[in-house]
């Protein structure tokens, strides 16, 4: 009565056919992962040192360290997130909370998704236009920052519209019919509960601005400079450029050099995400409905 | 109470209960050919009833009769929704609510409880005491002394006054529907609407609920829309049927319940022949 029919053993057959392939797919993803982080550990971890990280570049870039070019993409994605967070927030909540479903906002949206799509080398054209050239701002760290902060806006535009419509649409008419206007409804229940998907939006783009080489190289990067930036409008040395550099510009670079240098950039990378990840776990630890 | 002066001219004592000792009533809310449309869709049209102060308004009806449909119209809650469309008027506290030019103040004097409680995801104490908070009150001692009273009357005091501050959205469904009551007591409105609020709660808590209303009825107006017939006839002094978009008839719910119908389709509803 109990035994399995034909049917019962071919779901079952399928079932774990389907349970192979998927896992099988994973692991393909986290290979690459292993051994990208696998290889820059392994060649560039002996070269790491406080000194590598803390002293400028000497002998033509090919030794001494990486000072420079570290701090300068530390600031880069600084500039780029002061710059991109508040405007990509408030027109993500204008366009969640505020906007009618109209043909302006369609033409926005349309905008936001085209300008996501748009490559970074465009965008570093438009940074040398109108930031470098038209703003006078000339090729400085701030020009550069706020390239990226362009670059950024979609992703975060978009992230911040999906976590804020992740809210309940009850949590907002149980506040208006308190007789609260839009904004103590945004301020007070709708933001505090889309903090999350926001940082999630954060570390995509520090991500990006952290690894984007094209849009800085027209627009503040530089291929070397010895001396530390003294403001936003000095030209930087970073990270991504300087790979680059020591990786194709630059005769006679020992082979760790590189590595090193792409260890310190992944690892720039994770400790911004790092904060950005730990704030979130501690918001997500109060979570709520 | 209903604010004296905006309504001088408006107000119509109500003979029948006039008549039997009690002081006059007034009248809260009067619906004049009212209709709802979403879209092409029409929910609700040709309505015109009167709603006293202090008493417990029921409206009855089956599914798509309508009710939530004019609570929505009663606080303009059609803002929400942009394909929802309101005729007729509304006149609370003897004014067409379309010419409230403060829609906020109005709403602050109209309570809502949802049909699914909707514990915002603030602390207990926050959730009371947001409306007072958006009212501008400001001082700790007068928000502690609205937060503690207003639990109080929805019944809710005992079992959380010594969890004030955690999540309110994390309370049970019965307790999340009577911090939704307390909350929206704590805006001290003159109208409260009630839609279908036990459908998410256990009938223990329930009765707990209709004694708290039964209470409040001193101090407020309630609209009870109710899907639960008997629960009319527990609460409302007077019931209106709802079917089909349309408001078959309004009467004493007593009456009603004895019999003293106009409409034969409102007999056989509350006899549950349909519904």
């Amino acid at each position: 009565m109990f035994s399995p029919t034909a049917l019962n053993l071919r779901n079952r057959r399928r079932e774990r056919w389907f349970r192979s392939l998927f896992l099988l797919t994973t692991v393909i993803l986290v290979f690459p992962v292993v051994a990208i982080l696998g290889t820059l550990i392994a060649k560039g971890g002996p070269i790491l040192s406080l000194e590598f990280l803390f002293t400028e570049p000497r002998e033509g870039m090919t030794a001494g360290g990486i000072f420079p070019a570290l701090l300068g993409t530390v600031l880069l994605v600084t500039v780029s997130l002061l710059a991109a967070v508040p405007l990509g927030v408030a027109a993500a909540i204008y366009l969640s909370e505020y906007a009618a479903e109209s043909r302006f906002t369609r033409v926005i949206n349309l905008a936001i998704v085209n300008l996501a799509g748009v490559p970074s080398i465009i965008h570093a054209l438009f940074g040398l236009g109108a930031f470098v050239l038209f703003l006078d701002l000339g090729t400085s760290i701030l020009a550069a920052g706020l390239t990226l902060a362009i670059m950024n806006l979609p992703i975060l535009i978009v992230a911040t519209v999906e976590s804020l419509q992740a809210v309940p649409k009850a949590f907002r008419e149980a506040c208006w019919t308190m007789g609260a206007t839009r904004w103590q409804t945004i301020r007070m229940v709708v933001l505090p509960n889309s903090l999350t998907g926001i940082l999630t939006g954060i570390i995509l783009a520090v991500s990006r601005a952290a690894g984007e080489t094209a849009p800085i190289m027209f627009t503040g990067a530089a291929f070397f400079i010895p001396v530390l930036p003294e403001s936003v409008f000095d030209q930087t040395m970073a990270l991504s450029l300087h790979l680059f550099v020591v990786t194709t510009q630059v005769p006679g670079v020992p082979e760790a050099l590189p590595y090193g240098v792409a260890l310190t950039l992944v690892g720039v990378v994770l400790a911004f995400n790092a904060l950005a990840i730990g704030f979130r776990t501690h918001l997500r630890r109060r979570k709520k409905w | 109470m209903v604010t004296p002066g905006s309504d001088q001219g408006n107000t119509t004592p109500a003979p029948a209960i006039a008549e039997t000792g009690r002081p006059a009533t007034r009248i809260v809310l009067e619906v004049k050919d009212l209709g709802v449309s979403y879209g092409e869709h029409v929910a609700l049209s040709g309505v015109n009833l009167t709603v006293r102060e202090n008493e417990i308004f029921g409206i009855i009806g089956p599914a798509n009769s309508g009710k939530t449909s004019f609570l929505k119209s009663l606080n303009r809650m059609n803002m929400f929704n942009r394909s929802m469309r309101v005729t007729g008027e509304v006149l609370f506290a003897g004014r067409d609510v379309r010419r409230w030019r403060n829609v906020y103040a109005l709403r602050r004097r109209i309570g809502v409880v949802f049909p699914l409680p909707v514990g915002l995801p603030l602390s207990i104490y926050d959730n009371v005491a947001l409306a007072p908070k958006l009212a501008g009150v400001r001082k700790r001692q007068e928000l502690d002394a609205i937060v503690e009273r207003c639990l109080r009357r929805a019944a809710l005091w005992d079992e959380v006054k010594d969890r004030l501050h955690s999540l309110g959205s994390l309370l049970s469904g019965g307790q999340q529907q009577r911090l939704t009551i307390a909350r929206s007591l704590s805006q001290d409105p003159d109208l409260l609407l009630l839609d279908e609020f036990s459908i998410a709660v256990d009938p223990v808590t329930t009765m707990r609920i209709e004694d708290v209303l039964k209470e409040l009825r001193n101090e407020m107006t309630i609209i009870l829309v109710t899907n639960l017939v008997q629960q009319a006839r527990r609460l409302a002094e007077r019931t209106a049927f709802f079917l089909s978009g349309r408001c078959i008839e309004v009467g004493d719910t007593e009456a009603l319940f004895a019999g003293d119908v106009q409409d034969q389709r409102t007999h056989d509803y509350i006899t549950g022949r349909f519904g």
